[in-house]
């Protein structure tokens, strides 16, 4: 019989629930009541909005459990590891029983996550138990050359998955045909969109896939060092490339002649970013890694013609890179099998804002953007109306609701004025103020602007003022079509991505939002009740209670009433800061 | 722009300097990077993590003992987030300021902490127990909004809760410190 054995998800989403607590607990227990079942750890299986999770498996089955918070421990260890039942309540998934939640896997094909939230990230044994590095073997098996390796990632179709969406094997064969004694690998997990998170998931889930996706490109190009330029930020994901990286050395997966092929050494260092959006463009990227600011160079020359200390280069971001072993262990063709005709194989998503359910999603390219929101993501928080989807981050644009049945491949997204990026999807809903969200990726995008490009550097903030004023309710006739002027220039101005795709954001939200802009404008109203000083605040007399908390928080003394008494709202001395609106316990304020 | 991040004079002049640091401590740093290329950046991060901030100092000595220029070692240093020129408070509390967590109202949170800390964005309180920053995203989004305080994640807060968990700490500080005394 074997024994029952508990899995518990430690990623970063997983730890900021508690999991580690969850997973302390565990072992507790089972070591003070003498309790024989194994405990192991895993990373993030996506289901973000039921973590802490933990996965038994035992003689009947697998069972999936969410919300397992410290005090709910001791409960399954006593009801189901001891006794063999059970909680239905707590199960989101087995095989006999399914939760209305566990929907969120239904359509979903995981290629990219196929061991995240299913093997100890830590162990190199249950990577290889699943499959992992039989691509290199069978590239040194089978006297795969690296043509034929390049070839093979030319037919699988697939594209970058960091944002430009430029196919994957064109890059490689160019960075190939150039001769140098020496070449470089570079893996970007630099993932700095605000809302994407499926790089780091990744990397805490699986690095041994991206190192391997690594040696592949290192085969295919004919490159001797490689680099992971990843974000100070993911801490753990940084550790667990060390610890993967230890363990490939000690194998003799990194060294020289590796996998007994003949001449092929590499090796694999990680690079620590130090904080800079604009460090994901590539060239970038690569003045980082030379120890200097890290502004974006001139192309071309391309990095595979002239990249990291002059010599050929090759970047691929982290998803692109975890797919890489999959299409040479099981063909190209399996891979090109999903998604549309120009986009092939799956994508990643990382499904947050106003969703029932967020989280990390594969699904294969085709899919609509609705069947995401409504099939997996169980639709809107609250049943409030949907109103759009931001995707691509700062870089991306805003999807009306009218064109959420848009599918999810580069061309159709990029017709659309968004872009699929990296992959973060940002669900909005009617309390949303699309200006206010223009002016937050502006204001991302400003503030991360390196400096180089004038329009960039000035423009993004001319830009940023002008929006600034509109949600303060100093809007101008003649602001939009400003918004316009400048968002063209800048686009047709800039050196790289950064400045290219800066004004996205403002574009889309301005061809399918428009009214919304000129209700702040010439209304001074902001339709999604959300921009503050284009508010009044009102008391409402039936819930007042007259307990005085808003007067006492009041900044300005603009609320007038006895204690016990309805208040009142000064509307002239007001300065719709909104402080009585978050002190008042009775919803007795009402905004307008 | 990204260099807008270099402290004003009077600034610094107002921030209570530690004395000058132990630089022995950056001996080992310098003797594992000194010869490698593209090492200027790997040994200000060094430097920071033994110090928490980047000392006046310390450029000289980098530049004594491994020839970097000064110059450029400035441009870096105030070009990427992660540098301090000056100490920071013993908890950062780091905002997370993504998109997910600025559609669920983490600007409410930062407000009420600034009002409660009395520091603006990226200021050290008096006391220099807590240094407030907003960052772009800690990757945690559907835990939004979300702040991190040291290694700790904080997540579906509301101002209440946030300026709770601050009060915490700040309660623990001082009650260490008396013990101390």
């Amino acid at each position: 019989m074997n024994k029952t054995t508990v899995i518990v998800g430690l990623g970063s989403c997983g730890l900021a629930a508690g999991a580690g607590k969850t997973y302390d607990e565990f072992h507790r227990i089972r070591q003070a009541d003498k309790i024989d079942f194994e405990i192991k750890k895993t990373s993030c299986i996506g289901m973000c909005f039921r973590e802490p999770l933990v996965e038994i498996i035992d003689e009947t089955g697998k069972y999936l459990y969410g919300n397992v918070d410290v005090k709910r421990v001791d409960e399954i260890i006593e009801k189901h590891i001891k006794n063999f039942s059970p909680i239905p309540d707590y199960i989101i998934e087995s095989e006999k029983y399914k939760s209305e939640d566990a929907s969120f896997f239904d359509g979903q094909v995981k290629i990219t996550l196929r061991n995240c939230g299913h093997i100890d990230p830590e162990s190199i044994e249950e990577y290889e138990s699943q499959g992992g590095y039989e691509a290199m073997r069978k590239i040194s098996n089978t006297n795969m050359s690296p043509e034929k390796v390049i070839q093979s990632v030319l037919d699988s179709g697939i594209r970058g998955r960091g944002g430009g969406g430029f196919p994957a094997g064109m890059k490689w064969k160019f960075a190939r045909n150039f001769t140098s004694d020496k070449k470089f690998v570079i893996c970007n997990a630099d993932e700095g969109d605000p809302g994407a998170f499926m790089d780091r998931s990744i990397l805490e889930g699986d690095p041994h896939s991206v190192i391997e996706g690594m040696m592949i490109c290192a085969y295919a190009i004919g490159a001797s060092e490689g680099y992971i330029y990843c974000r100070a930020e993911y801490p753990l994901a940084i550790k667990r490339l060390n610890i993967a990286l230890d363990q490939a050395r000690k194998k003799g997966y990194l060294g020289e002649n590796i996998f007994g092929i003949p001449n092929f050494n590499l090796e694999i260092q990680i690079k620590e970013g130090a904080g800079a959006f604009v460090c994901g463009e590539e060239t970038a990227l690569i003045a980082s890694i030379e120890g200097e600011r890290g502004m974006p160079r001139r192309r071309p020359p391309f990095p595979a013609e002239s990249g990291l200390w002059k010599h050929p280069t090759n970047i691929n971001n982290v998803e692109t890179l975890a797919n890489i072993p999959w299409i040479i262990y099981n063909g190209p063709e399996e891979f090109a099998k999903y998604g549309t005709e120009k986009s092939k194989g799956t994508k990643v998503f990382a499904l947050t804002g106003k969703i029932k359910h967020g989280g990390l999603v594969e699904v294969p390219m085709g899919i609509t953007i609705k069947d995401i929101i409504y099939k997996l993501g169980g639709g809107i928080t609250g049943d409030k109306k949907f109103k759009a989807v931001q995707l691509g981050g700062p870089s991306g644009g805003c999807i009306p609701e009218y064109l959420s049945h848009t599918i999810v491949d580069y061309d159709s997204v990029n017709a659309t004025g968004a872009i699929m990026g990296s992959g973060g999807m940002v669900v909005m809903d009617e309390t949303t103020c699309v200006v206010d969200v223009a002016k937050f990726f502006l204001d991302f995008t400003q503030k991360e602007s390196c400096g180089k490009c004038t329009f960039c550097r000035i423009g993004t903030k001319r830009m940023l003022e002008i929006l600034t004023r509109i949600t303060e309710g100093e809007g101008r006739q003649g602001d939009i079509e400003m918004l316009e002027e400048i968002a063209h220039t800048i686009k047709d101005s800039s050196l790289c991505g950064l400045g290219q795709t800066a004004p996205n954001p403002v574009l889309t939200t301005i061809k399918y939002f428009r009214d919304e802009y000129e209700a702040h404008i010439r209304d001074h109203k902001c339709p999604a009740l959300s921009c503050k000083k284009l508010l009044t605040y009102e008391v409402i007399a039936e819930n007042c209670t007259g307990c005085m908390a808003c007067a006492k928080g009041c900044p300005v003394d603009a609320i007038e009433g006895e204690k016990k008494q309805v208040h009142n709202i000064l509307q002239d001395v007001c300065i719709q800061c909104g402080v009585c609106f978050t002190k008042c316990k009775f919803k007795a304020i009402r905004l307008s | 722009m990204r260099i807008k991040r270099i402290i004003p004079q009077t600034a610094i002049d107002s921030i209570p300097m530690p004395d000058v640091p132990d630089l022995a401590l950056m001996d080992p740093l310098i003797e594992k990077y000194k010869t490698r290329k593209g090492n200027l950046i790997p040994l200000l991060q060094g430097t920071q993590e033994i110090y928490g901030y980047i000392p006046h100092e310390a450029f000289l000595k980098l530049n004594r003992e491994t020839g970097l220029k000064l110059n450029e070692m400035y441009g870096v240093a105030t070009f990427y987030a992660q540098f301090r020129l000056s100490p920071a408070g013993k908890h950062i509390i780091k905002m997370c300021h993504g998109t997910a967590c600025h559609v669920q109202g983490v600007t409410a949170i930062t407000d009420e902490l600034s009002d409660l800390l009395n520091v603006k964005d990226g200021e050290t309180t008096e006391d220099r127990i807590f240094t407030l920053e907003t960052v772009a995203c800690l990757g945690c989004c559907s835990l939004a909004p979300v702040m991190m305080i040291g290694e700790e994640t904080y997540g579906k807060l509301t101002p209440k809760e946030a300026s709770k968990i601050v009060k915490e700490i700040r309660r623990n500080e001082k009650l260490m410190e008396n013990a101390k005394s």
